[in-house]
């Protein structure tokens, strides 16, 4: 190596040093570009809800107005992992009419991805900000929106109308996320198979 | 120390330690507090830092860092410590089980062992070695043992790498660092680091980096030495993240682990309690000349108060230097191997060995010139003082002044502006 060469090493060395060390300075001087999402302590200081501090396009939990589900299936479709279940009857005291008698999602196996939010004709199924969840078993983690003992009938679309009276975002899903603390008697679940089983034969 | 603990018993007592029976109880005890305490603050040290480094190193990225556990974020490191201690303890069945257990405690013994004679403050260190700095290059020699035989036990490739790249690196970087020490030790003509900052004075043109040109660049290819004997980047080639996953740590999990990580950070007081002592006057007081305090030891009245404002000094002398090394790490990127191999032998030992000879040569040429005046600081009136305050000004206080203008014109020139809010 000949000696220009190794002084230009030496001054190559220095000077980038001195280069790097004062653009990484400068930016103790600066702004971070982080945004702090408000904590815990924050929305306790105001006495609020973490929930409600969140910001609100936050995909939280899935909520089901069924006032307005019109029972199209197009959520259960859209779900690529089958977390949707719907089951849809003939109303025993009106055989012309159909009813809903299971509107589930199982919280524990959603992804959060929105996909069923998309398809849905009247916004009945949307996220909320709901997010604690903690639970001792993962099956108590399904949403149930329809008593079994009151089917739900569908919700008949008036021609031409584009806004839909929606319950407050959060209102129905937040008391069922609540029901969850007490310790539930162990809800069925659904095996593997079941899960397959059913989703064949709504493929067909 | 044992002189320290006879004076205190005598005075605070009234007896005398040296007649009693079972005296060595006594000395032993206060061994193990001592080394108890020492231990602890090393610990701590470390604890904080780790918080700290992260909390820099986010500024330096544009994020916030940790600010959630304790007030800023102070209570991390326990947070963290608490963590690694509940984790469980792996010790991978194919290893060299017993000596895959013991490697981190050979790296905390090299690290521990470093504050028998590290100074804090004005007669402040748990003992007083004539040949400390001595002592202190060889006892941090331990640490390479741990790493190897980490990576040696660990029967995995990952760790033999880190291992080997380790011994490669630590026993290479010796020869430069015990070389480029020489200097300060040629300048205070000792090896004790309480006379090493004794031969200094408290204004930075008295330090040994701002006296002659050769402490100033041996000041800087020192520091370097040090980086890579600490492991630190940019010569953390032995825990490599993008090639090596974790070098010798890889196999280690839980408190094990945890160990390596103290030692690492807590390396960071040691390597700048040690560059603060060679070449930045240590705990000397700006203030208090070499004769006042002379005065005092004669007539045995040191102000309680000197203790403390020297320990505050050397402190915070310490802290700045650890904020240079993160701010360091966080700046340059990994060397490769050969890279790490050719600075150390073809340009610190060369350059080390030339700025030795210089170094001496310059002493005996400041004793032909100003005789008995020749060590130690020199008062600005004096010609020695008035060469030290030029170079100073040349060497140290221009470049500040030249480095705070660019950093504020590299952040005008993004278009940014100074903004310390959003901690
Ligand atoms: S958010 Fe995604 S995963 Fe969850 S129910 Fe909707 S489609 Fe399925
Ligand atoms: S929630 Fe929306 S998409 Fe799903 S069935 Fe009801 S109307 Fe259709």
């Amino acid at each position: 190596m000949p000696v220009s060469q190794y002084l230009a090493n030496i001054k190559d060395t220095v000077q980038s040093a001195w280069e790097g060390m004062t653009v990484t300075f400068s930016y103790l001087f600066r702004r971070p570009m982080t945004v702090q999402y408000a904590g815990p302590e924050k929305a306790r200081e105001k006495h609020e809800l973490v929930q409600d501090t969140l910001p609100s396009r936050y995909r939280g939990f899935l909520e089901v107005d069924l006032a307005i589900c019109t029972a199209c299936n197009a959520c259960e479709r859209a779900c690529p992992i089958n977390v949707i279940a719907i089951e849809i009857e003939k109303d025993p005291a009106n055989p012309k009419l159909r009813v809903m008698t299971r509107f589930d999602i199982d919280e524990g196996k959603c992804m959060f991805c929105g996909l069923c939010v998309e398809p849905c004709p009247t916004g009945s199924i949307q996220h909320t900000r709901e997010f604690e969840g903690t639970q001792r078993t993962l099956s108590n983690m399904v949403l149930r929106f329809v008593d079994p003992a009151k089917p739900a009938p569908p919700y008949k679309v008036a021609k031409g109308a584009t806004a839909f009276p929606r319950a407050v975002l959060g209102s129905i899903t937040r008391p069922l996320v609540k029901a969850w603390d007490s310790p539930p008697p162990p809800l069925p679940i659904e095996s593997a198979e079941e899960a397959m089983a059913h989703a064949a034969k709504k493929a067909h | 120390m044992q002189e320290t603990l006879d004076r205190l018993i005598r005075e605070v007592l009234h007896e005398d330690p040296q007649v009693w029976a079972g005296s060595w109880v006594v000395y032993a005890a206060a061994l193990l507090a001592v080394g108890f305490g020492l231990t602890v603050f090393g610990a701590l040290v470390a604890g904080l830092t780790s918080w700290w480094e992260r909390r820099i190193a986010a500024r330096m990225q544009s994020r916030i860092g940790p600010n959630r556990v304790g007030p800023q974020g102070t209570l991390q490191f326990l947070a963290d410590a608490l963590k690694l201690i509940v984790k469980e303890d792996l010790v991978p069945p194919e290893s060299d089980q017993m000596l895959f257990r013991i490697a981190p405690y050979f790296v905390m013994t090299g690290f521990a062992l470093t504050f028998v004679v590290l100074p804090f403050g004005y007669h402040l260190s748990a003992t007083r070695m004539n040949v400390g700095l001595f002592y202190l290059i060889a006892v941090t020699a331990l640490v390479v043992v741990g790493i190897m035989l980490s990576g040696w036990a660990s029967n995995s490739k990952w760790a033999l790498f880190g291992g080997m790249r380790a011994a490669a690196q630590v026993v290479s970087y010796e020869i430069p660092g015990g070389m480029l020490a020489l200097v300060p030790i040629l300048m205070a003509g000792s090896l004790d680091l309480h006379e090493i900052i004794r031969a200094q004075g408290g204004f930075p043109w008295d330090w040994f980096v701002f006296q002659t040109p050769w402490g100033f660049i041996a000041f800087f290819l020192f520091f370097a030495t040090q980086l890579a004997e600490g492991n630190r980047t940019p010569f953390d080639l032995p825990e490599a993240e993008s090639e090596l996953v974790a070098g010798y740590m890889t196999e280690y999990s839980g408190i094990r682990f945890g160990y390596y990580f103290l030692a690492e950070w807590g390396n960071l007081w040691v390597m700048s309690a040690v560059i603060s002592t060679l070449f930045l006057g240590g705990w000397q007081v700006p203030f208090v000349s070499a004769e006042t305090l002379a005065g005092w030891e004669a007539a045995g009245t040191v102000p309680v108060a000197f203790y403390g404002v020297s320990t505050a000094v050397f402190v915070t002398k310490v802290v700045v230097l650890m904020n240079v090394i993160i701010w360091v790490r966080w700046t340059l990127p990994r060397i490769r191997v050969d890279q790490m191999m050719s600075v150390c032998w073809k340009y610190l030992v060369p350059i080390g060995m030339g700025l030795v000879l210089l170094a001496a040569l310059t002493e005996v040429l400041s004793f032909q010139l100003f005789g008995d005046a020749a060590k130690g600081p020199a008062p600005l009136g004096t010609p020695r003082g008035a060469l030290h305050l030029a170079f100073f000004a040349v060497a140290g206080a221009v470049p500040t002044v030249l480095f705070f203008r660019k950093i504020f014109r590299n952040i005008r020139l993004t278009g940014d502006r100074i903004d310390l809010t959003n901690w």
